[in-house]
């Protein structure tokens, strides 16, 4: 089952060729794939010969063969994990039957809902990124920035053969429109906000990799644990590739926080108006940076009560983070938890029924995860004898779903009034002025070895490569 | 003394400053030896393998990291979780303190201790192909591999046609000179090109190219010009001894000076020497296999001339059926003895026991186990695929008794790009 046949058109590990007739749809939409590639996909990129990691098998030994690829050439497919027969379902209504290897009927709208939902966010980000190789701060950052799109681009196919093999014309339909929305088109966006947002620069896209990303792993280990045993497979592949997003927003940060401090230490200051002379980013246009992509990205998780979330837990579509590792009856029938909501001018925390809360719970979890990095940045300043604190803003901070939409709160969680919200949010977001100086820094380098200004070397380069490493071949 | 304060092991550890806490690697993990808190990943050291099950899917490299320390002493997981950075590898002198003999200190070893485990029971079948570097050495050069392809070959020049064998004895051998002219073929050591022999086989389809491993060094079988060597052995027998003639090796070995020859390639992308200071050689061959020994040797050679070669030791096993046959013979003998350690072994020699490239490896063994307890040793072996299994028994015996675990040394040998075998 972990083989990949690499001799069809499409590789995959399901025995494609033993279904002629969803061999023949994928073919049919591999076309449409690879011409949305070449519109959408990163431009002026077709002839570089890019160090990439691809998958020959879903086992650790072969999932990570690294070698130079033309990105249209990129060997897309479709990998599972391995299956197991003796599956159950372990939450909701249908805990203990057998996990569906079929779509049920009674579930197949929510289903394929989730599922589209989830791979509407794949070509939306390499849309998003797509200008972004442009301005690279180097070579190796040039590479991570391919490497991120052919991987979002091979979770396209993942979600786009469960469309085809599950959910006959509607699927089908719905493969085609994954290739038609277009990330911040007014008249056909990207079905969810964060992607349709810009990612204009290289501290935003760092910024997404390392919040947004992590969305995704969080959704998909919620996936990962679906009674529907495809689904599951499928995305417990996805987050192996996940992680290297991460790592590519986590480590591109923190790079940027050390020259910073770098700088800030050779010039002993940290006045953002000279760091900014030397052609550095300060630190709190950091910290606005990060408030924004973290808000923007706690917002996907939708609103904090929800009733689709209570039926998709029920009906055992979608689990909770670690469903597995968790010890409680995994039904939740009468259980609760604590949301928060504006009352009297101040946030307070309400009791509601845990089912209908479940969005809050993954959230939660996932600003768990993250503020585990935003510490470690903090590390680096740290190391450098520095007395600033980057810190997660509140979560009610900036919100535009659930509850607190459009509620004024500060990062530090106070209520504000209008005009308040109004007179501090520069010092919050990232204003005009701040996004139009990291613009001014952006410039091309692509010198092997030779990083931007503004962001330091990598500790260690690509599958044990050096840093000056030749991670890109320009045509 | 006491035995376990005796021994190290090379412990598994996650460099927490690298590490991202994305989980994939306690997701890999087929016997739970990595687990975490809200802080850490770590590696439990009773538990890990190492069968480095985690290291490729591991998107930052963390995961890869190694401390060689006193069994008695590893580091806990309470220890690991409130690391905020790794310790520093132990000193010498840390090691010594503790306890650790002298010939243990330094050695390579996951894992899995380190005591004289010597095995002299029966030998157990090896798999090459388990042990064989899939990298480079760290240190290689980059290697250009299919510039030309069958469908699109490039052409070469004979520019020298030389027996490398005594007159008159069987195994006849060339060294082919090959020049590219302007056509850019960049090659290094340890790589091979395919020639593409003229005319059809018996059923009417072109003949397919031949891989032969290149003989001459990066900058050319004369330094400074667009030309490569090969060693090709006369073939008149097939590996059953029956009496065939082989086709592209009659052609190579038959060209004059002036011949066209179509050439495909380079290939090979691993099996290439380091280039760092210091960095060993142990070379393995038998007949033709010595090819890329010789390409290595010269370039190391070419270095050393130019002043530009700090110590690293080269030492060579060759075996040939009688001296008469072995190729190169004149020039190998005239190399200096403090530039390579040769040892040849001849399996036909009238009046002498019969001596294979595995029964000298034996003898040397204290001096090989010398060289394999350092991690700058590189090991190369290139022949016939029946010498494979005595040479990897004679390895792993030379690293046993010299107190090194095999399975651990073979395994970080073949991760790092040091253990490279090519037999056909």
């Amino acid at each position: 089952m972990s083989t990949i046949d690499y001799s069809e058109k499409i590789p995959n590990n399901v025995n494609l060729s033993q279904d002629r007739t969803l061999q023949r749809a994928l073919e049919h939409w591999q076309p449409n794939y690879l011409a949305w590639w070449q519109d959408m996909g990163p431009e002026g990129s077709r002839d570089f010969d890019v160090y990439l990691r691809t998958a020959v098998s879903v086992d650790p030994s072969g999932w990570a063969q690294f070698g130079y690829v033309k990105m249209p050439d990129y060997r897309w497919g479709i990998f599972l994990n391995p299956g197991d027969a003796e599956r159950k379902i372990h939450f909701g209504d249908h805990l203990g039957e057998p996990a569906w290897q079929d779509v049920p009927g009674e579930h197949r709208a929510n289903l394929r809902r989730i599922i589209v939902t989830q791979g509407d966010t794949e070509p939306a980000s390499v849309e998003q990124q797509r200008h972004l190789g442009l301005t690279a701060p180097s070579q190796y950052d040039l590479r991570n920035l391919f490497q991120v799109n052919v991987e979002e681009g091979r979770h396209l196919w993942a979600m786009v053969y469960l469309l085809h093999r599950f959910f006959g014309r509607d699927g089908r339909e719905e493969a085609e429109a994954l290739l038609e929305r277009r990330s911040g088109d007014r008249d056909n966006p990207r079905i969810l906000g964060a992607f349709n947002e810009k990612t204009p620069d290289w501290l935003a896209f760092f910024m997404f990799t390392y919040f947004t990303d992590r969305d995704g792993k969080f959704q998909l280990c919620a996936l990962a644990e679906s009674g529907f045993d495809p689904l599951a497979r499928t995305t417990k592949f996805m987050l192996t590739e996940e992680a290297h997003h991460m790592f590519v927003g986590e480590s591109g940060v923190s790079r940027v926080i050390q020259r910073t401090c770098d700088a800030m230490r050779e010039l002993g200051t940290d006045d953002p108006a000279k760091l900014r002379a030397a052609g550095v980013i300060d630190l709190p246009t950091i910290q606005r940076y990060l408030n924004f992509h973290f808000s923007v990205t706690i917002d996907l998780f939708g609103a904090d009560q929800s009733s689709n979330a209570a039926i998709f837990y029920s009906s055992g579509l979608k689990g909770r983070y670690e469903e597995g590792k968790r010890a409680d009856d995994h039904r939740l029938k009468g259980d609760h938890y604590r949301v928060l909501e504006v009352h009297d001018g101040r946030l307070a925390e309400k009791e509601v029924p845990m089912l209908n809360a479940l969005n809050e719970v993954l959230r939660d979890d996932y600003i768990k995860d993250s503020v585990g990095g935003v510490n470690r940045w903090n590390k680096v300043i740290e190391k450098a004898g520095l007395p600033f604190r980057l810190a997660v803003p509140h979560k009610a901070f900036h919100r535009r779903i659930g509850a607190l939409a459009g509620a004024r709160i500060a990062p530090d969680g106070r209520v504000v009034s209008e005009a308040e919200w109004n007179a501090k949010v520069g010092e919050w977001l990232p204003t005009e002025a701040d996004r139009a100086f990291v613009a001014s820094l952006m410039g091309r380098v692509v010198e092997p070895g030779k990083f931007a200004n503004w962001i330091a070397p990598p500790v260690v380069g690509i599958n044990k490569q050096p840093v000056d490493f030749e991670y890109v071949r320009f045509g | 003394m006491d035995i376990a304060a005796a021994t190290t092991i090379r412990q598994h550890l996650i460099d927490p400053e690298i590490c991202i806490r994305c989980n994939t690697c306690e997701a890999t993990c087929p016997v739970g030896a990595i687990t975490h808190d809200e802080r850490n990943y770590v590696v439990r050291a009773d538990v890990c393998k190492p069968c480095n099950a985690c290291i490729a899917p591991c998107p930052t490299g963390a995961i890869d990291n190694w401390r060689v320390v006193p069994s008695a002493r590893v580091y806990s997981i309470e220890e690991q979780l409130g690391w905020d950075v790794l310790p520093a590898e132990l000193t010498h002198d840390e090691l010594a303190a503790a306890g650790v003999p002298e010939a243990v200190i330094g050695v390579v070893a996951p894992a899995v201790a380190v005591v004289a485990t010597a095995d002299p029971g029966e030998p157990v079948p090896l798999d090459a192909a388990h042990y064989s570097s899939l990298l480079p050495p760290w240190s290689a050069a980059h290697a250009y591999a299919n510039l030309y392809g069958p469908k699109a070959p490039t052409v070469a020049t004979v520019t020298g046609n030389f027996r490398v064998t005594e007159a008159g004895f069987a195994n006849e051998t060339h060294h082919v000179v090959l020049d590219f002219g302007a056509m850019p073929f960049p090659v290094l050591e340890g790589q091979s090109i395919g020639i593409v022999p003229p005319g059809a086989d018996a059923s009417g389809r072109p003949h397919r190219a031949r891989q032969y491993s290149v003989a001459s060094p990066r900058n050319g079988e004369r330094p400074g010009y667009n030309n490569v060597s090969l060693t090709v052995k006369r073939v008149t027998a097939d590996h059953q001894g029956r009496a065939v003639k082989g086709v592209c090796s009659n052609y190579v070995c038959d060209l004059k000076v002036g011949d066209k020859v179509q050439v495909i390639g380079p290939f090979g992308t691993s099996f290439l020497m380091p280039n760092h200071p210091r960095s060993n050689i142990v070379m393995i061959c038998t007949g033709t296999g010595s090819a890329p020994m010789r390409a290595m040797t010269e370039w190391r050679r070419r270095l050393r001339q130019g002043g530009k070669f700090e110590g690293g030791k080269l030492m060579l096993f060759f075996g040939a059926r009688t001296r008469e046959e072995l190729p190169y013979f004149g020039p190998l003998m005239s190399l200096p003895k403090d530039f390579i350690d040769i040892n040849l072994a001849f399996s036909r020699t009238a009046g002498q026991p019969k001596r294979h490239v595995q029964d000298l490896m034996r003898e040397r063994a204290a001096d090989l186990a010398g060289l394999l307890q350092q991690s700058d040793t590189y090991v190369y072996v290139c022949g016939l695929r029946a010498m494979e299994e005595g040479v990897l028994l004679a390895l792993r015996d030379a690293a046993v008794a010299g107190g090194l675990s095999w399975d651990a040394l073979a395994d970080a040998m073949r991760r790092e790009g040091r253990l490279h075998l090519e037999t056909y």
